[in-house]
């Protein structure tokens, strides 16, 4: 170790007992940990970020990883992560970079929300025996019921989305993630009857075949934007801010824009790709109208058009500026979301909880009487079925879900996806570790995951003696906070346990 | 000859479904401020007559859209093809995003003309701005090119921050790099023969479309601004 260095956070150990030398941890690690010189086995503790592709393909299971116990002096005001971060921002000058949500101890309210049930009055329902719908239409609804001139109601609904579970893959672009896990992500939405998001990078060529399951995305970069993108995605997605990095754009380095990627935003190779914060034609809620105008006339008004925002302070009143901007669906994304790579101390410091921000907006909406002028989709954290059903009790007409897809498709939470070399496939554009992912048997984990909680969610609804998750959307009298302050409560609009 | 379309009365949808109902020219008479014309089209020509409102020819994919008046804000917002032309000034954000085509105003340019301007293989963007420009000229441009030749209006030929987060393409403005502060990571020189001579049929459409005299354009001196890095920022971060 040199002067300025820190001790590992985690080591690597091998029983060499069990170790056959078969030398597939040299090979799995594409950060250099495992290497071999002809005789010997050794590692390099310092560059693991504790993946697991190792440990898991390890065929002898002959390896661990464990938290290095060689700690800091720590006190609670110092703790050991703020020291090393000091050091390395000492030793480089630079901006911290992080990736994934969060991992501050911030509250999850989530946690702090029960579900009801019935008992004897209202008995529950049966999932396997009755019927049960979760599908869900995402976009505007009229207000009131309309007649032709013949006095029959007329049905013609504005453009929505249609999915098969209040569930819908959010945006990771082509370039933040790999070729493969954009696959795997297309091909579970058409099988599941939902829809995955492009992100911000373009429609790759190959990937126009399951443009009924795609969300195409327009960011202030408008990279890979073209008149036959925007026509072909089931709906479009203007992106005015990221729960993990509100007010901060995004950046894919030039090192990242391989040929492929280059074709896909339509960028020359190797230049940046850069979309920074605001969109530079948007500065007020009449200019956010002429861009969602600008998209619904270029693609004939036939796709919903959903704007994706950060929850951030004040977020009702910008949802409601959202709503009259004529957007169809509104997209809010809590602070503990994920990201490809983000600024350390934003994505730890700014936004607010997307619980709170959803209460809060569906209230809002439904007091200006707007409620049903916009679907509404909750981000950010969302990490089981019973996320998405408080979420819906919430107001969310439908949840995006990311951080949970792609532990589907392997990965392990490493949060060093901007590094480029994610050893499951996902967070990379190197071929060799892209190939790692299956993108079929990807398709099949994140198919099985979907169903899992959507049956879930059935038995839940069933429990509470509903057999609709519509009658459940905004439905509060179906949670109760736990350990909550009175302006917790307030904001939520959810009466405490026990009351 | 043109299929006539009287404007007054429409509103932008409507105005537009009449636009997209005839596969042949068409002749906006009379326009009022209606939005997005032409937007996402394809081929065929539009003559606007009367005032075009915000988003004209966004998203364009072919075609042309000449307008013989003033034009308003976000003119060819992330067009991909086709050509525009203006017989008067623009707003601001001309030439947002686009990524193809090419953009003729004779007069002036509000704010931010032609940011986030990029270019893909054979696809290069041209927006030539025969008066001046606003503030952010070539913002964030990743590609195309833009002149701004200075031929009516009067004070510096751009406003402040001209190629900020500037990391592709090239700037052409018709006066000296001294006469306007560039951000450290562009350079701006004179430009040679050579830089006038690429750009030279660009030149020579503005003056056929605006009867001008390529000559007197020529006469004078021109600065070039280009980018001295495609990773403007690859120094900034520190993994955590
Ligand atoms: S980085 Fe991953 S693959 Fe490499 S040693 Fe650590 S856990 Fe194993
Ligand atoms: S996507 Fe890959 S690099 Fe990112 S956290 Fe997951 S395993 Fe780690």
């Amino acid at each position: 170790m040199g002067q300025w260095e820190v001790y590992p956070e985690f080591e690597v150990v091998r029983s060499s007992a069990r170790c056959t030398k078969c030398l597939g941890c040299v090979a799995q690690c594409a950060n250099g940990v495992h290497q071999y010189d002809g005789a010997q086995l050794t590692c390099d503790s310092a560059k693991c970020v504790d993946c697991h592709r190792c440990v898991a393909m390890c065929p002898a299971r002959a390896l661990k990883i464990v938290k290095a116990d060689c700690a800091l002096r720590e006190n609670s005001n110092w703790d050991s992560q703020t020291i090393k971060e000091i050091f390395k921002q000492a030793q480089s000058g630079g901006v911290l970079l992080s990736s994934m949500g969060t991992p501050k101890p911030y509250p999850v309210y989530w946690d702090k929300l029960l579900l009801n049930a019935s008992q004897v009055t209202n008995p529950s329902i049966d999932p396997l025996r009755e019927p049960m719908e979760t599908r869900v239409c995402l976009g505007k609804k009229p207000g009131r019921p309309q007649r032709g001139p013949d006095g029959r109601f007329t049905c013609e609904l504005p453009p929505q989305l249609k999915l098969a579970m209040p569930m819908l893959f959010s945006a990771m672009s082509y370039g933040s993630v790999s070729y493969n896990a954009h696959e795997a992500l297309a091909r579970a939405a058409e099988e599941l009857g939902v829809y995955y998001n492009t992100g911000e990078g373009g429609l790759h060529e190959d990937f126009y075949a399951y443009s009924p399951n795609t969300i195409v995305q327009v960011a202030s970069g408008r990279f890979g934007v073209h008149e036959g993108y925007l026509n072909a995605g089931a709906a479009i997605e203007i992106k005015m801010g990221q729960g993990a990095k509100p007010g901060i754009g995004g950046h894919l380095p030039g090192t990242k824009v391989g040929a492929d990627i280059s074709r896909t935003r339509m960028i020359p190779e190797g230049s940046d790709a850069i979309s920074p914060a605001p969109h530079h034609d948007i500065y007020s809620i009449e200019d956010l109208r002429q861009l969602v105008y600008s998209l619904k006339q270029s693609t004939h008004h036939k796709k919903p058009i959903i704007v994706k925002v950060a929850a951030v302070h004040n977020i009702a009143a910008i949802a409601s500026g959202i709503a009259r901007s004529g957007a169809d669906i509104i997209a809010i994304d809590g602070f503990r979301g994920g990201t490809g790579a983000a600024p350390t101390r934003i994505r730890d410091n700014v936004g607010i909880p997307i619980e709170l921000a959803l209460a809060a907006v569906d209230q809002r909406l439904r007091d200006e009487g707007i409620r049903n002028q916009v679907g509404i989709i909750a981000g950010g954290s969302i990490r089981s079925s019973a996320d998405v059903a408080k979420a819906i009790a919430l107001g969310a007409d439908a949840v995006y879900i990311a951080t949970a897809a792609l532990l589907a498709l392997g990965c392990h939470l490493c949060r060093t996806c901007q590094t480029g070399m994610c050893n499951w496939g996902i967070a990379t554009q190197r071929p060799e570790l892209v190939a790692r992912l299956d993108p079929k048997e990807g398709a099949k984990r994140l198919v099985n995951l979907m169903t899992a909680w959507n049956h879930e969610i059935m038995e839940m609804l069933g429990g509470m003696g509903i057999n609709s998750i519509e009658a459940l959307r905004g439905n509060r009298l179906m949670l109760r906070g736990i350990g909550l302050t009175a302006k917790e409560l307030e904001i939520l609009g959810v009466a405490h346990a026990g009351e | 000859m043109a299929y006539k379309i009287e404007a007054q009365g429409l509103d932008a949808a409507g105005l537009g479904r009449q636009i997209q109902a005839h596969p042949g020219p068409v002749e906006v008479v009379g326009c009022l401020g209606q939005r997005f014309i032409g937007a996402g089209m394809q081929r065929k020509k539009i003559r606007v007559t009367g005032i075009p409102g915000n988003a004209l020819g966004a998203y364009l994919n072919g075609g042309e859209i000449e307008v013989c008046a003033n034009a308003q804000d976000a003119v060819g917002d992330t067009m991909n093809d086709g050509t525009i032309v203006i017989h008067g000034d623009v707003g601001d954000t001309v030439g947002y995003a686009m990524r193809g085509g090419e953009i003729y105003v004779e007069g002036s340019a509000g704010y931010r003309a032609g940011v986030h301007m990029k270019e893909y293989q054979d696809k290069v963007p041209v927006m030539v701005i025969g008066g001046r420009a606003g503030s952010f000229l070539g913002e964030y441009q990743a590609g195309g090119v833009i002149l701004v030749l200075g031929l009516t209006g009067s004070g510096p030929i751009a406003g402040n921050f001209p190629c900020a987060g500037m990391h592709g393409g090239k700037v052409l403005l018709r006066c000296r790099p001294e006469e306007l502060l560039f951000p450290g990571q562009v350079t701006a020189l004179p430009a040679s023969a050579q830089d006038l001579d690429a750009v030279r049929p660009y030149l020579e459409e503005f003056c056929r479309r605006f009867g001008k005299d390529l000559s007197v354009i020529l006469n004078a001196p021109f600065t070039l601004a280009v980018p001295d890095s495609r990773n403007p920022y690859r120094q900034m971060y520190v993994a955590n």
